[in-house]
């Protein structure tokens, strides 16, 4: 029986829905079940008092700063770097071999596992360089790994402003530096920011190269050469340890929930500087 | 200070090499990459079962996300109105960011007991691994697949679709195959990123330090290896972990720069 | 401002930013580091916690890491204290190492498992890998999963020394877990399996196994009937001084010891009386 095109294109129809569909509907319940059991456990409290007893108690606020403290580091140091390279690669040079050079190291860079980051940062900032496991070390191996994606979406940001705009400024007499900086700049800004962001969020997330390099003390840190315990680290060694599956749930919740403020701001912007542009 | 990132990797590559090839040199490529039994503390150091453990994981990985993510990224490129795309995008990229740990978390209480229980085993397996692996890559597969997908000039389905070819022969034989670059290269990404997972490996694996007769067996890939034991180890071991870092380097650099191969002729 | 100008603003903002960070790189905050196994530390996070609330300015930061590294921090001076599991080795015994309490490693199974104890013998030969049935001691036919902590733990040298022996080893198929609370976890959840952990994390989860007739508790440990001990060791490079000193003394002190023994661990003086488990 020859099978008709249009019956072997309802089936294929059909197949694909239905994949399609169950793979988002298991992703999304991976979310719910860990919302369902931590939400319920999210008080004010829960913020803002530190670990006890091991985590069997208390709440996440130690790791919430550290969690901060972390990314701002990493922001501070990576964003200049990043947003310097694309400026440079966009707007110093043509396509020569130090750019293609310099574009293969940033796309190597992207693709190398969390885990080398950590084995990285552990010897060269934890042991060679002497800052022990803290937040500095932790920090800098974080900048180290979202380089990429911020030299990344700077370099499109200023790529898709058009040349007009240049050209308006070196008209009016405008240096090199100065367009950068009051025509480019302010004009990519809104790109820039969403590569930020993303980098904001795999900070957050990053587990493997945190713990070898930041150290899993969960006492609020003192300074930048304390050790700290992020949202993600915690929320590890309690679902590991079996310390208490309530605090793992409500850690977990916690950190679902502080991604989900990221990705929503990000995705805002973006569509603001899409309507403008 | 544009010179950054290619010094941040030079540094990179040169501590981890500097820490490991001495022990490589030492014990021997053949029989480090071949040598079939790690065990640091009597001195053996082969590295062969986390090979097949890192390739069996990454490709259950493979077979759960491509088939999926494909299906996923054919069903919001042409199966549904823009609209439900412009939702469901934005909630994919939200899945993409998900820690891993918390999918990791997920396999050791929902996953691991349903396989234990119905299946055998101890739970702890290359077949819990490699299906959380295959969600977790699914978020990269997908979106990289509809943006090459949607990227194809309309010209191409209209045209198809003139010729009197229902909406699915279409896909089938004119819009996948013209996009194909954009989707391998989506899935090399993908491999590159289920051969870089740890944490969640670590929880879901069992890391048993043998070779893996069966999917239901626990497994150690060259991630896990370095990750469970890098806290303890010290001199030759600690090296030895080092060494298994500068394979997984090699491996990765090699995917990826084979991704970009692929998916920069695939432009021109 | 060309180009140039601000290149070389940039450089001297970056000189100047390194002045005041890199020479700060070692080590420059308060309070007392202590590094190393992870059996100890949830210990000694208890004990920390008690001290601190009693010397509310001091620091105490404690991590986890091994006890192998906690010691190699100590030697490189990363930490001021190291947490052990295990004895030193030669090499290390440069170092000065102070026990402060002791723990015996009990054999665990799931709560349902129909067996209440077993010989020196028969676990040697589980975990060699040559017992792979529970039928072989006694019980249902089903494949024993075994499981053990990673290479470097204190805790699994002091079973491989004192539970394997010399000549034997851990067979490779064990599954392999990073810390007690792991392996308790997988021994909680699977009917099949069989772990050892730190006597002083056995809760209603997990089942302790007699070794040749004899429980693990702390009784027969002090005793000397129960033989699978070994020492929680903290490590110094020199006499410690200072927040360190206060801290070790702590330990030591009958507060301190009472502490611990409350947590299940075990005081070999025998001055001190045996507290009942919480």
């Amino acid at each position: 029986m020859k099978i008709s095109r249009h019956f072997t294109q309802e089936i294929a129809r059909v197949v694909i829905g239905v994949a399609a569909f169950s793979t988002l509907a298991v992703m999304f319940w991976i979310l719910y079940q860990v919302l369902r059991e931590g939400l319920p456990l999210l008080h004010l409290s829960f913020f803002v008092e530190p670990p006890r007893e091991m985590g069997r108690a208390g709440g996440i606020s130690s790791t919430i700063i550290g969690t901060l403290a972390l990314t701002v580091v990493a922001i501070v140091i990576a964003t200049p770097l990043g947003v310097g390279t694309a400026i440079f690669l966009r707007e110093y040079t043509r396509e020569s071999r130090i750019s293609r050079v310099i574009r293969f190291g940033t796309d190597c860079l992207a693709g190398v596992p969390s885990i080398i980051f950590g084995l990285f940062g552990f010897v060269f900032f934890v042991i060679f360089l002497g800052m022990g496991w803290s937040i500095l070390s932790g920090g800098l191996t974080l900048a180290a790994m979202i380089l990429p994606t911020i030299i990344c979406t700077a370099e499109e940001a200023i790529k898709s402003i058009p040349y007009s705009f240049r050209e308006v400024s070196y008209g009016l007499g405008g240096t090199r530096w100065q367009t950068i900086r009051r025509v480019v700049l302010p004009n990519a800004f809104p790109g820039i920011l969403t590569g930020v962001l993303l980098g904001v969020g795999r900070s957050v997330g990053e587990t493997a190269a945190v713990i070898l390099t930041a150290g899993s003390s969960f006492l609020m840190p003192d300074s930048i050469f304390s050790p700290i315990r992020t949202m993600a680290v915690h929320f590890y060694i309690l679902a590991r340890e079996g310390i208490s599956m309530e605090m793992a749930y409500a850690t977990g919740a916690g950190l679902i929930i502080l991604i989900l403020i990221i990705n929503t701001v990000a995705n805002w912007l973006l569509f603001r500087y899409v309507h403008r542009g | 200070m544009a010179l950054s990132s290619i010094s941040v990797l030079a540094l990179i590559a040169f501590f981890i090499f500097e820490e490991g090839l001495p022990l490589m040199w030492k014990v021997g490529l053949q029989s480090f990459l071949l040598g079939d039994r790690w065990f640091p503390s009597k001195g053996s150091f082969g590295i062969f079962p986390m090979i097949v453990g890192s390739f069996w994981v990454t490709l259950g990985a493979l077979v759960v996300g491509v088939p999926l993510g494909l299906a996923c990224a054919i069903f919001l490129c042409e199966l549904t109105s823009p609209k439900v795309g412009m939702v469901l995008r934005p909630m994919i990229q939200l899945l993409a960011a998900i820690p891993s740990v918390i999918y990791g978390f997920w396999g050791l209480i929902v996953l691991v007991p349903l396989i234990r229980n119905h299946l055998g085993g101890p739970g702890l397996s290359i077949l819990a691994g490699s299906f959380v692996l295959g969600i977790m890559i699914l978020p990269t597969i997908i979106s990289i697949s509809e943006d090459s997908l949607r990227a194809l000039p309309r010209i191409y389905k209209e045209g198809a679709l003139s010729l009197g070819a229902t909406h699915w022969q279409t896909i089938w034989r004119v819009l996948l195959p013209a996009a194909r670059s954009g989707i391998v290269a989506s899935i090399i990404l993908g491999m590159g990123r289920a051969l870089g997972e740890t944490m969640a490996m670590i929880m879901i694996l069992g890391n048993a330090a043998q070779m893996p007769h069966s999917i239901l067996n626990s497994a150690r890939t060259l991630t896990t290896n370095i990750g469970i034991e890098m806290g303890y180890a010290s001199g030759n071991h600690r090296a030895a972990l080092f060494a298994t870092g500068v394979v997984l380097f090699f491996i990765i650099m090699g995917l990826n720069s084979l991704a970009l191969v692929i998916s920069r002729k695939g432009r021109a | 401002m060309t180009p140039t100008r601000a290149t070389l603003r940039i450089l001297s903002l970056a000189l100047c930013l390194s002045q005041i960070l890199l020479p700060g790189c070692h080590r420059k905050q308060g309070g007392v580091s202590v590094v190393g196994s992870t059996s100890v530390q949830p210990f000694a996070e208890a004990l920390a916690e008690e001290f601190m609330v009693g010397h509310s300015t001091e620091k105490i930061f404690i991590q986890g890491g091994g006890s192998t590294a906690g010691i190699q921090a100590v030697f490189t001076g990363a930490a001021q204290v190291g947490m052990s599991s295990r004895k030193l080795e030669e090499n290390e015994k440069a170092l000065i190492a102070v026990p402060i309490i002791y723990d015996a490693i009990a054999v665990i199974v799931h709560r349902t498992n129909f067996l209440d104890s077993l010989s020196m013998d028969q676990v040697r030969e589980i975990y060699a890998g040559r017992i792979t049935r529970w039928k072989e001691v006694g019980g249902t036919d089903r494949a024993i999963t075994v499981v053990t902590r990673e290479e470097g733990s204190g805790t699994r040298e002091t079973f491989q020394n004192l539970v394997m022996g010399k000549k034997e080893e851990i067979s490779l198929g064990a599954l392999v877990q990073d810390s007690n609370g792991a392996i308790r976890q997988v021994v909680a959840d699977d009917p099949n399996a069989i772990g050892f952990i730190s006597l002083g994390l056995v809760n209603e989860r997990v089942k302790a196994l007699k070794l040749d007739g004899t429980e693990p508790t702390v009784e027969n440990v002090r005793a000397h009937r129960y033989q699978i001990v070994r020492p929680f060791l903290f490590v110094f490079k020199a006499p410690p001084q200072g927040i360190a000193k206060e801290f070790l003394e702590y330990v030591l002190s009958p507060k301190g010891q009472k502490l611990l023994m409350q947590e299940g661990l075990v005081s070999m003086d025998q001055n001190l009386p045996s507290e009942a488990r919480k």
